[in-house]
């Protein structure tokens, strides 16, 4: 006997290490193991995944409405492998939705609901609904432009519920405006109170699941299953490996490839920024748009309680023991019209922005600034009371008649007062991102995008011009 | 034993299966283990890579940081019939943010002509020292500590001379480097 297995059998008679192991890996499969089993303990690894990055993250993030732009700016520009970890969790995000759709599809053609399966559906529709809460408030994190506008669109549909939708919404937003109290109860929601009852009810799940037993192919009877038992180890489990190994792998391709975006940070008086929710909250966002005063409730109270009822409520309307999905068309007619209507709403919400020159043109105009911002360096945020005597206004000459141009050809009406955004973009840092060639350029020859909203080129003479751009320059 | 952990009504599919011991049941297959554990190795050499470099980035990186502080052009201090006083900006990179902050410094010269920036801060209990231009001495107000004019220590408890802060002159300014020194040590540590 060598020394690990020494060590081993002393464990196991103190902690039960083989019984506890054989109740892991020992669980009976119906029919065997099986590809289509390997959602549910996908989830579970993603799960872990955005758990473990999520606590990386909060090394360096700060949850205030002063820190956390900085915070995100400096984890995704400044610190070693920064970018692709938070990338992964965004992105992880996606993997979760998607694993989730996998996860329910399968169960519900399948049939897996039935048979005493009903609590242990019922606490999968419950973390069906934590999950969507988890990406709602980890959008609102990063705080820039993107996230704020989402997110105060997602809360201003709250307070469309009748009665006490504006309970709700302040509620959510820790007052009537959205400000720092949003996002420190979006921050405890999402790394505190959300992850416990996930964490939670995934153990009453994976415990109602085990009880139950697998319910094997859908030919099975989901009480009493004839076929011969396979087990969850060896087969079972190396797929459930391979696809975690994949998931991580696209994850990380993708987060290295196209790092996580952080725009502009969020700035509450641009009135022309337009939020759009991730894409998997474009179905809800493009649904949302049919129902007008006075349907609105019909549209985000009535169906989707009708639909969620259905859905939680599948293993108790649908009670007949027969699993195959040929010989239950209603179910799987009813899902198939849920999940397709729910894609093309999302593809419909896509064409909708495509199809309106302004909308288009504006979404193309922050995704450029996004690029921008994130081709600029970290600038650490400056903090003290000497902060205002440290960088004086102490402009040039040409400068100052840049700043009179300014103001005087109205650029203000749209940029802001110092160039700090508004109808149009901010135009602070501009320095750092283009030389004042490209700036001359730009302004006597706007782009498309830039021309649709609203920018004129230029017609001032070209020593003025310069001055602008002097002036420009300055806007730190 | 292996029996608990599945449903009752599972129970009598069991086929020879379950009669093998647990060690049996956990050893076998081992073409298969070995499969498992190279994903298992996989996932974890993907993430542990960047989790190590992101954990330990403050360990090898420089967080935090005090920059050179402007103190004057260069040319306002060739003569210093006395010290003078002048207050500096002292940016001090604290990772994510950078700290500005006002601090007081004094400008001298030795007797050989040899520029010298003091930090006021008394090396005795860390009062804040004044020039007393009767005396021609800086004088610390709590223990009645008293220097030269070059910071050389003349009387008192305090158990060195004031500290001299790094200096250098680039574009005809001169620059000084902000520190804090241990008190109370015959020795200037910085801290
Ligand atoms: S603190 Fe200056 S003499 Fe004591």
């Amino acid at each position: 006997m060598n020394s690990f297995k020494k060590l081993w059998n002393w464990l196991d008679q103190r902690a039960n290490l083989n019984n506890l192991l054989t109740v892991a890996l020992k669980e009976p499969i119906p029919g065997g193991p099986s590809w289509s089993y390997v959602f549910g303990s996908g989830l579970i690894f993603i799960f872990t995944l955005q758990a473990l990055t999520g606590v990386l993250l909060a090394i360096y993030y700060t949850p205030s409405a002063d820190h956390a732009y900085t915070t995100v700016a400096y984890i995704s520009k400044e610190v070693a492998s920064g970018s692709l970890l938070r990338g992964i969790h965004a992105y992880g995000s996606s993997a979760m939705v998607i694993m989730v759709v996998l996860h329910l599809s399968q169960t519900f053609l399948w049939g897996a609901y039935k048979g005493r399966r009903e609590v242990l559906w019922l606490s999968g529709c419950a973390l069906l609904t934590m999950i969507l809460g988890m990406s709602f408030t980890g959008y609102l994190l990063p705080w820039d432009q993107k996230a704020y506008f989402a997110t105060a669109v997602g809360t201003s549909v709250a307070g469309e519920v009748p009665f006490i939708g504006d309970l709700i919404k302040r509620f959510m937003r820790g007052g009537s405006d959205m400000g720092t109290l949003t996002l420190s109860r979006f921050f405890a929601a999402h790394v505190l109170f959300l992850p416990a009852l996930i964490a939670g009810l995934i153990s009453a799940h994976v415990y109602l699941f085990r009880k139950a037993g697998a319910a094997g192919p859908f030919t099975e009877d989901p009480v009493t299953p004839k076929s011969k038992m396979g087990y969850f180890y060896p087969k079972q489990l190396l797929m459930d490996i391979a696809l975690a190994a994949f998931v991580i792998a696209v994850l990380a391709v993708i987060a290295a490839t196209y790092p996580a975006e952080l725009g502009p940070q969020a700035n509450p008086a641009d009135t022309q920024f337009l939020g759009r929710p991730e894409w998997y909250y474009r179905p809800m966002f493009q649904w949302l748009k049919y129902w007008n005063p006075p349907y609105t409730v019909i549209g985000i109270m009535v169906i989707p309680a009708i639909v969620g009822a259905l859905l939680a409520g599948a293993p108790f309307l649908d009670r007949k023991l027969e699993r195959r999905p040929w010989k239950r068309p209603l179910a799987v007619a009813l899902y198939a019209f849920v999940l397709g209507g729910l894609a093309f709403m999302g593809w419909q919400s896509y064409r909708d922005d495509d199809n309106m020159p302004t909308v288009k043109a504006q979404i193309i105009a922050q995704d450029e600034e996004t690029q921008r911002m994130m081709a600029t360096p970290f600038e650490p945020q400056l903090e003290g009371t000497a902060h205002a005597e440290a960088s004086p206004a102490q402009l040039s000459a040409a400068a100052e008649t840049g700043k009179a141009l300014f103001m005087r050809n109205a650029c203000f009406a749209c940029h802001g007062q110092n160039g700090v955004g508004g109808r149009g973009p901010r135009l602070i840092g501009i320095g750092s991102r283009m030389s004042s060639d490209q700036v001359f350029e730009l302004l006597r020859r706007p782009r498309a995008a830039m021309l649709a909203g609203g920018m004129i080129p230029s017609p001032l003479k070209d020593d003025d011009l310069r001055a602008l751009i002097e002036y420009l320059k300055t806007l730190k | 034993m292996s029996k608990k952990c599945c449903s009752d009504d599972h129970q009598h599919k069991h086929d020879s299966e379950s009669q093998i011991s647990v060690q049996d049941f956990l050893e076998r297959r081992s073409f298969l283990s070995v499969l498992i554990a190279i994903g298992g190795a996989v996932v974890t050499g993907i993430l542990s890579v960047p989790i190590l470099r992101y954990v330990f980035h403050p360990v090898f990186a420089k967080t935090t940081e005090i920059g050179w502080s402007e103190v004057g052009p260069s040319s306002d201090f060739t003569t210093l019939p006395k010290p003078v006083k002048k207050v500096i900006h002292v940016e001090q990179l604290d990772g994510w943010r950078k700290i500005i902050s006002e601090k007081a410094i004094y400008v001298s010269r030795t007797a050989q002509g040899e520029l010298r920036v003091l930090s006021p801060i008394c090396p005795h209990l860390g009062c804040p020292i004044g020039w007393n231009d009767d005396l021609n001495q800086f004088k610390c107000p709590c223990h009645m500590g008293t220097f030269t004019p070059d910071g050389t220590w003349v009387s008192g408890p305090p158990p060195r001379g004031m500290d001299g802060l790094d200096t250098k002159i680039a574009n005809g300014k001169l620059y000084v480097k902000y520190e804090y020194f241990r008190s109370l040590s015959p020795k200037k540590e910085a801290v």
